[in-house]
């Protein structure tokens, strides 16, 4: 066979595209869905932590609890491989679910989270110490002085780690392929098991990977640039 | 108005303030010197609960201060900083607006307007709408000053408030200070600037070694100083 049948065969015979533009569309509803849930998670880990570490005087119990459940979260999750984690929720806590590809949203996003976790925490401690004692010298309540003073600087100053644990998210959707999700890789697998060709169909998809990661690179940095607004001088 | 009564903070095992005793009456305008490394910043932070005291009492209005009601405390203690910590991520405007908008004083319309009086008379209105990072040290450290005027404080507590600015900068933040203490602001400065305190203050205080070694008007203070330690300070300084 030809190099141009090859690549007829894996890309345009039976409108095969469209098989891969079907896995581009999964990969990244997994992408969003786990990108959602990680921040959201990350967020709440770092928030509570920061909280627990910048206690004064005599600890909450409470919050001291938490904080410890949250540490054993971030340090299993990011002490094990995400493909055995990815097995794991499949074949044993999630064993009769069908929807593979919900389940590894679900498992991304659990494991994005305990990443972000810690970029955002790394964040929220990067803001000098001077700015809190400021909003609390106004008058203003730990919270108010989070919201308004510390977390749009630490947003500012996380941000382009954040567009790194984003880009390798979307590329480790393709894990998901094998519990069984329907993104990307799978289309490919399911092309090549039909044609016998590996070249074209991992070739295609390594392109369409590149493509959206580098179309998200640039948004990230126009995003990152409207927000240094305000170190203009 | 603000009474303090054995005083005392301790970091680990190092003793900083060791019993203070200090009452600070409407109007005065209050120097403190010493040493670095003698405690008095740290004496200034502890009045707000920013460094939490390890003993002792602190009193405002004859209401003793401890951590249930600070931030109402807080909102009645200006806090002017050495580094002026103004929010980078907010126009001067909104760094003056915020807290009082945020504790109800004001509405944004009414706190706008007072922000626009406080920078007019400081010269700076046409700076309401940029960001702190085109402003000079010194037009930072005065609108410092000013967003905690904004604030309607009982009183203002300044942590050396000169000493990261260029040389010729110091000159327009005390000159905003000086009139500030003749209109009869209650102010507790910490600072190194001599002239300032000679000039300003009707009290000058020494701290060394944990404890308020001197406390006199300025004359006494700088022409009669009774400790040793004082005297070798003025002389090192002067």
């Amino acid at each position: 066979m030809s190099v141009s049948e090859k690549f007829y065969q894996a890309f345009l015979y039976n409108d095969r595209w469209l098989q891969y533009l079907r896995g581009v569309g999964t990969t990244l509803l997994v992408t969003v869905i786990a990108l959602a849930i990680g921040i959201v998670i990350g967020t709440v880990v770092a928030l509570i932590r920061t909280a627990h570490d910048q206690q004064k005087g005599q600890r909450h119990p409470l919050l001291s609890a938490v904080n410890v459940i949250l540490q054993i979260y971030v340090t299993v999750i990011r002490g094990t491989p995400m493909m055995v984690q990815l097995l794991i929720m499949a074949m044993v806590i999630f064993a009769s679910s069908r929807n593979f590809t919900l389940v590894g949203a679900l498992t991304l996003g659990i494991n994005s989270g305990a990443y972000v976790a810690e970029i955002v925490r790394g964040g929220l401690m990067a803001v000098d110490s001077g700015q809190m004692e400021a909003g609390r010298s106004l008058g203003l309540n730990y919270i108010t002085t989070m919201r308004f003073v510390i977390i749009p600087q630490a947003i500012k100053a996380v941000l382009p780690a954040l567009g790194n644990e984003f880009i390798i998210l979307l590329k480790d959707t393709s894990l998901i392929t094998f519990i069984g999700g329907k993104e990307l890789l799978y289309a490919a697998q399911g092309i090549m098991n039909r044609t016998y060709e590996a070249m074209f169909p991992l070739l295609i998809v390594a392109g369409m990977y590149l493509i959206l990661v580098m179309i998200f690179t640039w948004l990230l940095g126009k995003f990152e640039r409207k927000l240094r607004q305000s170190d203009r001088r | 108005m603000i009474d303090v009564k054995g005083l005392k903070k301790q970091f680990d095992d190092h003793m900083v303030l060791d019993g203070i005793d200090l009452s600070v009456e409407k109007g005065d305008v209050i120097c403190i010197v010493g040493p670095s490394g003698c405690g008095k910043s740290t004496f200034l932070r502890c009045l707000t609960h920013l460094e939490e005291p390890t003993g002792g009492e602190i009193y405002l209005d004859g209401e003793l201060i401890t951590d249930r009601q600070i931030d109402d405390i807080r909102a009645r203690m200006g806090m002017v900083f050495q580094h002026f910590n103004l929010f980078p991520n907010m126009t001067v405007r909104k760094n003056i607006t915020l807290a009082p908008v945020q504790r109800k004083m004001m509405t944004q319309k009414e706190a706008d307007a007072e922000a626009e009086r406080l920078l007019e008379r400081i010269g700076l209105l046409e700076k309401a709408d940029v960001y702190p990072a085109m402003l000079s040290g010194g037009q930072k450290q005065r609108i410092a000053i000013v967003r905690a005027l904004a604030m309607k404080p009982d009183v203002l507590l300044f942590d050396e408030p000169t000493s990261a600015l260029d040389p010729e900068m110091v000159g327009e933040v005390l000159q905003l200070m000086q009139d500030l203490a003749r209109e009869g602001m209650t102010m507790v400065v910490v600072t190194h600037e001599m002239g300032f305190a000679r000039e300003v203050a009707n009290r000058v205080i020494f701290i060394d070694e944990g404890i308020i070694k001197e406390d006199e008007p300025p004359e006494e203070f700088f022409a009669h100083p009774k400790n040793q330690r004082l005297q070798d300070f003025l002389s090192k300084v002067l």
